[in-house]
């Protein structure tokens, strides 16, 4: 059995895991303004999931963290992706049918030092919210089931 | 000539990593020298951008006049780590069911497959 | 709805995808019918496939750009930068294309039977579109740096494929490490070598760097990195070693895709000697290397095959031995290549046997697997030494394996005659002793392929066997659609080396058609 911390580092990761949650869905967020973007962003946010296991152990954040949705949401975020490519079949596969159009994301971009707009970037900002939510559910699934499948294992060398 | 010193570092990350694949027998191992040899191209990758004088290349934040590094090797380098991440944790896997199926991680005890 | 036509290349690689990612969600709900849903998917991209196969056989090489409307970027001096992924389809791209769609779509109706009482078998689809996906993206594509994020999606979803049954026993694991790693550092160095292209060129179009190609000291080590290491994907000897252990272990279905993935790695290693590297090559040094390399696998696959008990890993071991038979012909065909007349006389003819023969391997390769499948489906096991009396029984395998055998042998009138008589032939008039090796390693072939069908199918019937019934439907008309495709192509060999394997040939030896048609657009 995985056991859970001791009370200080248990106290210091129910403070810390929100910020970190927060720093990551912000890399996400800005991918086209700074350094960063979905891979990144939603590998910031699994590493708080496996700071959630590390500390709580394998049962205790079962409930919190269950497998089927983080699956769920896997699924969802490229069927987003691959949705968002198939709109601009209007002129071809991948378009960005979005930018400088005044839509969604659409305002032009300025170039020069400026503090950047987030309104701007087109099916780019979509496509990064889309990675970063799958990636965040995938690294997810991976800690999970790579953390069962040690308990079983521990459990069978037991006796 | 100290210019050359990443392409020296690369030289010796994919030694390294070469090394351990074929000497060592240790299933973790093997992984670890696998990760080395990746890590090693991609250090190579992002040194062939690299231009004298220039700033990092982000739109936001280029004055006038200055020379920016190429982008495009750094979004290659991206998508090798990414599918570097996908590999690492496959082989891990493997490496788990292997511990759970044969008892041992020891290359030379696994060879159930030969002839 | 010809709108939607004009973007099959696009559709081709985009149905798959989100088929694999839309195909856990529907499995969450109703669990039987997603296996009908991913072969009616595969069977439209089939469908896509051959019209695309239409358009460029008659119209010439085709380009689609992804992400914009024109493949490359005009600045303001007049000078053009390409800078989009395109995809470059040209007679052997769609040639390989067209293996590759019916292998997976048979394999998707082999499915529907053989894995039916397995748990997981949602994330088992989802890997076969993905393993599709990234066979046709190495076929289709004309971006190095993209062929190669697609390798990698091939090959990690083979390795998922071959361990996946690996809750049974620890086998299927063991492949799957050993081709884990090879496949790794194959796919690292291929990226290496991409790295080396872009550092000298700073381009990443496969027909750009073919022009502005010089042959340097850089650009020979990656010559040499990018024959060695799709050599060793493609199964050839002396890299071999991981072929016999991933091709038993796998479900036989996978086994069959594995193959096609094999070839496509075979497609690559041409693709780089003809087109990449196209006149500045010394083309009679590297094709004496594939010549050798091909006459090895050939010997070395067949010696080895003889002496196995367990029936895929000799089928394995076949498969190397054919793969040398692609080798020598496209080989020979590469050390003419600076010689008008020899090329003329048997050059173009010693390249069309060869490239006919890795459709001709994968149609009968994929049925002697998918027999071996029916047969450890009903028995239970894949020794030879405990089966026997099975021809009572299963008269339909039986048939089909006859088939196969034949095939594979090159007996007429089915297609592995017709093929293998093109590359004897034409050797023979290269060099004859490399046409006398070839058909020792025939004779050998037929020989074990008479030891397997007498272990397996004649013989008396034995007391375990006698409940054993043939196989479910859907298997059947797997079997019988490759069975139908190998006496087709082995009564009309004229018609399918003049409309398809013809253009594929020419598409590789004229070597300046192929940067011609880029910068022509760009």
């Amino acid at each position: 059995m995985i056991e859970e911390m001791s009370r200080i580092v248990r106290t210091i990761t129910t403070l810390i895991y929100g910020f970190i949650a927060v720093y990551g869905f912000y890399v996400i967020i800005h991918g086209h303004l700074t350094p960063g973007g979905g891979f990144q962003g939603g590998a910031i946010v699994a590493s708080a999931f496996a700071l959630l296991l590390v500390t709580y152990g394998n049962k205790n954040t079962q409930s919190f963290l269950a497998k089927d949705i983080l699956s769920l949401l896997e699924s969802t975020g490229l069927v987003l992706f691959i949705t968002f490519a198939f709109f601009g079949l209007g002129a071809t596969f991948f378009y960005n049918f979005l930018s400088n159009s005044g839509g969604l994301f659409g305002s032009p971009a300025t170039i020069g030092v400026n503090p950047g707009d987030l309104n701007t970037g087109g099916t780019i900002t979509l496509m990064n919210m889309a990675v970063g939510l799958e990636v965040l559910a995938a690294l997810g699934v991976i800690v999970l089931t790579m953390s069962v499948a040690a308990e079983t294992i521990q459990k069978k060398e037991k006796p | 000539m100290i210019g050359n010193f990443p392409f020296v570092a690369v030289v010796i990350l994919i030694g390294l990593g070469i090394y351990t694949l074929i000497f060592k027998k240790n299933l973790i191992k093997i992984a670890i020298g696998i990760t080395l040899i990746e890590n090693g191209t991609n250090l190579f990758l992002i040194t062939l951008g690299y231009r004298k004088g220039a700033i990092a290349p982000i739109y936001t934040q280029a004055p006038e006049g200055v020379k920016m590094v190429l982008p495009t090797p750094q979004a290659l380098t991206l998508t090798s780590i990414v599918i570097g991440v996908a590999t690492t944790a496959l082989i891990l896997s493997i490496a788990m069911i292997l511990y759970q199926k044969y008892g041992t991680l020891n290359t030379d005890e696994i060879r159930r497959l030969r002839g | 709805m010809s709108s939607i036509l004009m973007h099959a290349p696009a559709l081709v690689i985009a149905l798959p995808l989100l088929t694999a990612f839309v195909t856990p969600v529907i499995g969450r709900f109703n669990r039987k019918t997603i296996s009908w849903f991913v072969s009616f998917i595969l069977g439209l991209t089939l469908l896509l496939i051959i019209f695309i196969a239409n358009q460029v056989l008659t119209n010439g090489a085709l380009i689609y750009v992804f992400g914009g409307t024109e493949a490359g970027l005009t600045l303001p001096s007049g000078y053009t930068v390409p800078i989009r992924i395109i995809f470059h389809i040209d007679g052997m791209g769609i040639f390989m294309g067209l293996i590759t769609a019916v292998v997976s779509f048979l394999a998707a109706i082999y499915s529907i039977s053989f894995m039916e009482q397995h748990s997981g078998l949602e994330k088992y689809y989802t890997l076969l579109l993905l393993l599709a996906t990234g066979m046709f993206g190495m076929e289709l594509t004309g971006d190095i740096f993209n062929f190669f994020v697609f390798l990698e999606i091939a090959s990690i979803a083979s390795v998922a494929l071959i361990s996946f049954r690996s809750t049974l026993a620890g086998e299927p694991a063991e492949a799957g490490f050993k081709y884990m790693v090879v496949s790794s550092i194959s796919a690292l160095m291929v990226l290496f070598a991409i790295g080396l292209f872009y550092g000298q060129y700073d381009v990443l179009n496969m027909a750009t760097i073919a022009s502005v190609m010089q042959f340097t000291q850089l650009d020979k080590i990656a010559l040499v990195l990018l024959v060695s290491v799709l050599a060793m994907k493609a199964g050839s000897v002396p890299m071999h070693m991981w072929t016999p252990d991933a091709y038993s272990e796998a479900p036989a279905a996978i086994t069959m895709v594995l193959v096609a993935a094999s070839q496509a790695s075979l497609y690559a290693l041409f693709r780089t000697t003809f087109s990449l590297y196209n006149v500045t090559l010394n083309t009679v040094t590297v094709g004496w290397i594939i010549i050798i390399l091909g006459i090895l696998s050939m010997f070395i696959g067949v010696t080895m095959a003889i002496i196995q008990k367990d029936i895929k890993r000799l089928m394995a071991y076949h498969a190397i031995s054919q793969t040398g038979y692609m080798l020598l012909g496209v080989g020979v065909g590469l050390a003419v290549l600076a010689n008008p007349v020899a090329l003329e006389n048997f050059g173009i003819k010693a390249m069309e046997g060869g490239i006919f023969h890795i459709m001709n391997h994968a149609m009968y390769k994929g049925l002697l697997f998918l027999t071996a499948g029916a047969l450890f489906y009903r028995t239970g096991t894949r020794d030879l030494n405990k089966m026997g009396g099975l021809a009572n029984n299963m008269m339909y395998t039986t048939i089909f394996f006859i088939i196969g055998a034949a095939a594979i042998a090159g007996i007429p009138p089915f297609n592995g005659f017709a093929s293998k008589l093109i590359i004897y032939e034409s050797v023979y008039q290269f060099n004859p002793l490399l046409s006398i090796i070839a058909m020792l390693v025939s004779i050998l072939t037929l020989a074990s392929f008479v030891k397997v069908f007498h272990s397996a199918f004649l013989g008396p019937k034995l007391e375990q066997y006698k409940s054993v019934q043939e196989v479910p439907k859907s298997m059947v008309v797997a079997m019988a659609t490759l069975a139908c495709i190998i006496v087709f192509f082995g009564l009309f060999p004229d018609l399918i080396v003049k409309h398809i394997v013809h253009p594929a040939v020419m598409a590789l030896i004229n070597q300046t058609h192929y940067t011609a048609t880029i910068l022509g657009g760009i």
